[in-house]
């Protein structure tokens, strides 16, 4: 069929969005306008070089890029390879999800957009939308799962510090997937002054590839860098958490058509994988659509999006974005999981032997290096997604006195 | 000629299409409702397949959608409910939904069995005219059905003409770009009614989003060949008693009677 890509290039969807068969950009007509103009905006806009020239500049300035390549050599040395950590923890806000909201915001104003809007499961896209917001001076509504408004009460507090309207996403499992339903919801009632921020490589159309390529400084940074560091540009191993696979993708991009490169891509598996308390999409799910996109959806044989679980807020998500779908299906990408308990384990570990304490979602990335049978020789770099502030509350009913 | 051409033929103004979810209030009350609906005043029933994200829907249908589910509503348990639907119901039938749960039961299998049990046409917003042109339209008028676009205040000429020309039975005109059950300044409405009414379109027009009693349903009539209500009606069912008596009270004051 003429929708699929058959270039059998990673990085790029075919015109209508598919990834393989996963993608497109199945909307009600009454966001069709909105889509449309980004559709046939967003590459125009993000290849123009004054836009590259201002969004990297506060990149650069604001954002504290590059963030830096750092070797974990007690985790090296007991894991039996080499491993970077790319601390995308220390830009700005704390998670590598404002190098997105960067990107967007300067690209509504572009679209002569004045307000703002965007879903949050953990809390971190809400916090880097309200930022960028705030710098812009533009108006910012962020929803919310009324359960993760709870499991998240920091990030709600910066978000409301930062100007921004917190509104509570009270259907279904009251988190991340609700709070996209009513963001979308949102944006069809005012969608002409609107501009919506997705947060992650999910959505209709162009949005899993705007926001992988806004992510995709990522691994431009990571090779240059281990380029300077090595000489060699590539390494063996990209291990990434996963929900709906935005620093997974920021981090696979530049790597993605390198066939050498394994690209490790973590699930939550919650209780476990079998538990019913799980966010373990690729094992869980069928094909199916979830918010405007086809990919793999967990549901039941009845087509009802079922409520996922993890104990981070950021991969309680029961899809993901349509590339991890096909890089899933074509073996592209190697998928694990790691459950609740292995991710606090990993959590605590990494703190005490690197000094970096790890935000949930990121912890999960850390808990398959032992599966990986990793060899002396192996170079791996980890995306350290974000930092554990904000996962507090959680750890510290873990602390052992 | 489909049961949808033959009603537009006989009735071109004060065309009325309610909304109801399958399996709500209660599971077995889809065929009373229908009942119901006919016996009435309706011309038209638009049968709602519940659904656990309905993007394009309000929090009325959002909330009767999650109620009809946990009932145990499935597309299964609905064709077997309408199976003998045709014995009463002579009015159009028309099934809203989304996509998703459609695919998981077959996309084209689902079309044959609509068919089957009577059903007349399909509305589902989810599905856009791109993916509509790309094979999904074809399965839709193989197997006889009708099938229904939505169109905008924002929507081009152009492409209206276009959903249009692809439309068959009727167009299904949102009132704004808005999820339903939502308030609407009527002046604005008024406008954009007037322009595609005066387009020469080669289907009857029906506006939906915003219709909720005799006032607006009136108000539209103007301009339009009729109007669905949904979540007004989803809101009257939810106050409980019998369905019979308060299907009777709500179409009569919506209509006049």
């Amino acid at each position: 069929m003429s929708i699929f890509n058959t270039q059998n290039d990673y990085q790029t969807p075919s015109a209508e969005g598919y990834y393989g068969e996963f993608g497109g950009a199945f909307i009600p007509e009454m966001l069709y306008e909105n889509v449309a103009t980004l559709q046939s905006q967003y590459l125009k806009i993000m290849q123009d070089p004054s836009f590259k020239a201002e969004v990297d500049a506060l990149l650069k300035d604001y954002v504290g890029r590059p963030t830096p390549l750092f070797l974990a050599e007690r985790l090296s040395k007991e894991i039996g390879a080499t491993i970077y950590l790319k601390r995308e923890d220390l830009c700005h806000t704390g998670a590598h999800k404002i190098n997105n909201t960067i990107g967007q915001i300067i690209l509504a104003q572009r679209l002569g957009k004045t307000k703002i809007i965007a879903e949050t499961g953990a809390g971190q896209h809400g916090v880097a939308t309200a930022t960028v917001c705030a710098l812009k001076g533009m108006e910012c509504v962020v929803y919310m799962g009324e359960k993760d408004i709870e499991r998240q009460a920091p990030n709600v507090a910066r978000m409301k510090m930062l100007g921004a309207k917190v509104v509570p996403a009270k259907s279904g499992s009251k988190t991340l997937k609700d709070a996209t339903n009513e963001a979308i919801r949102a944006w069809i009632n005012e969608p002409n002054e609107t501009h919506y921020i997705i947060g992650s490589v999910v959505g209709p159309h162009p949005y899993p590839d705007m926001v992988a390529r806004f992510q995709s400084v990522i691994s431009e940074e990571i090779r240059t860098q281990l380029k300077q560091i090595t000489g060699n540009e590539l390494p063996t191993h990209v291990v990434a958490c996963v929900g709906g696979g935005s620093n997974a993708a920021g981090a696979f991009y530049h790597f993605l058509n390198e066939a050498s490169v394994a690209l490790i891509a973590v699930e939550a598996a919650g209780h476990g994988v079998n538990s019913g308390l799980s966010a373990a999409t690729t094992q869980l799910g069928t094909h199916g659509i979830l918010h405007g996109s086809k990919s793999i959806v967990m549901q039941t044989k009845d087509g009802q999006v079922v409520e996922p679980h993890s104990i981070s807020a950021g991969l309680d998500y029961p899809g993901i974005g349509p590339l991890h779908a096909y890089l899933y299906e074509s073996k592209r990408g190697t998928f694990l999981s790691a459950t609740d308990e292995e991710a606090l384990a990993s959590a605590f570990h990494i703190s005490e032997t690197e000094g970096i304490i790890p935000a949930l979602e990121t912890a999960h990335a850390f808990s398959v290096l032992p599966k990986l049978n990793l060899k002396p020789t192996d170079v791996v770099v980890i995306c350290l997604s974000g930092r554990g502030d904000k996962d507090l509350d959680t750890y510290m009913k873990y602390i052992k006195d | 000629m489909s049961r949808l051409e033959i009603l537009f033929q006989k009735q071109s103004k004060r065309v009325l299409n309610v909304y109801c979810t399958a399996g709500y209030p209660n599971l077995n009350s889809t065929l009373p409702i229908m009942e119901s609906l006919q016996s009435n005043g309706a011309n038209i029933i638009e049968l709602g397949m519940p659904y656990s994200d309905p993007l394009a829907d309000g929090e009325v249908i959002q909330s009767s959608s999650q109620m009809a589910l946990n009932n145990g509503m499935t597309i299964e348990v609905l064709f077997e409910q309408l199976s003998s639907m045709r014995n009463t119901i002579h009015l159009p039938v028309v099934l809203m939904g989304y996509m998703n749960p459609i695919l998981q039961y077959g996309f084209e299998a689902f079309c044959k069995k609509a068919k089957q049990v009577g059903i007349d046409g399909l509305i589902l917003p989810d599905l856009p005219l791109y993916e509509f042109e790309n094979g999904y339209g074809k399965i839709i008028s193989e197997n006889g059905l009708d099938f229904i676009f939505l169109v905008t205040p924002e929507t081009p000429e152009t492409r209206l003409r276009k959903l249009d020309s692809l439309s068959t039975g009727f167009l299904y005109a949102v009132s704004s770009s808005a999820t339903t059950g939502k308030d609407k300044d009527f002046s604005k409405v008024a406008q954009y009614l007037q322009r595609i009414t005066s387009m020469g379109l080669k289907n009857p027009i029906l506006v939906g989003f915003g219709i909720k009693d005799k006032e607006s349903f009136d108000a539209v009539n103007v301009y339009t060949n009729g109007a669905i209500i949904g979540s007004a009606y989803i809101s009257a069912l939810s106050k409980g008693g019998d369905i019979e008596q308060c299907t009777k009270q709500f179409l009569n004051e919506v209509l006049g009677n």
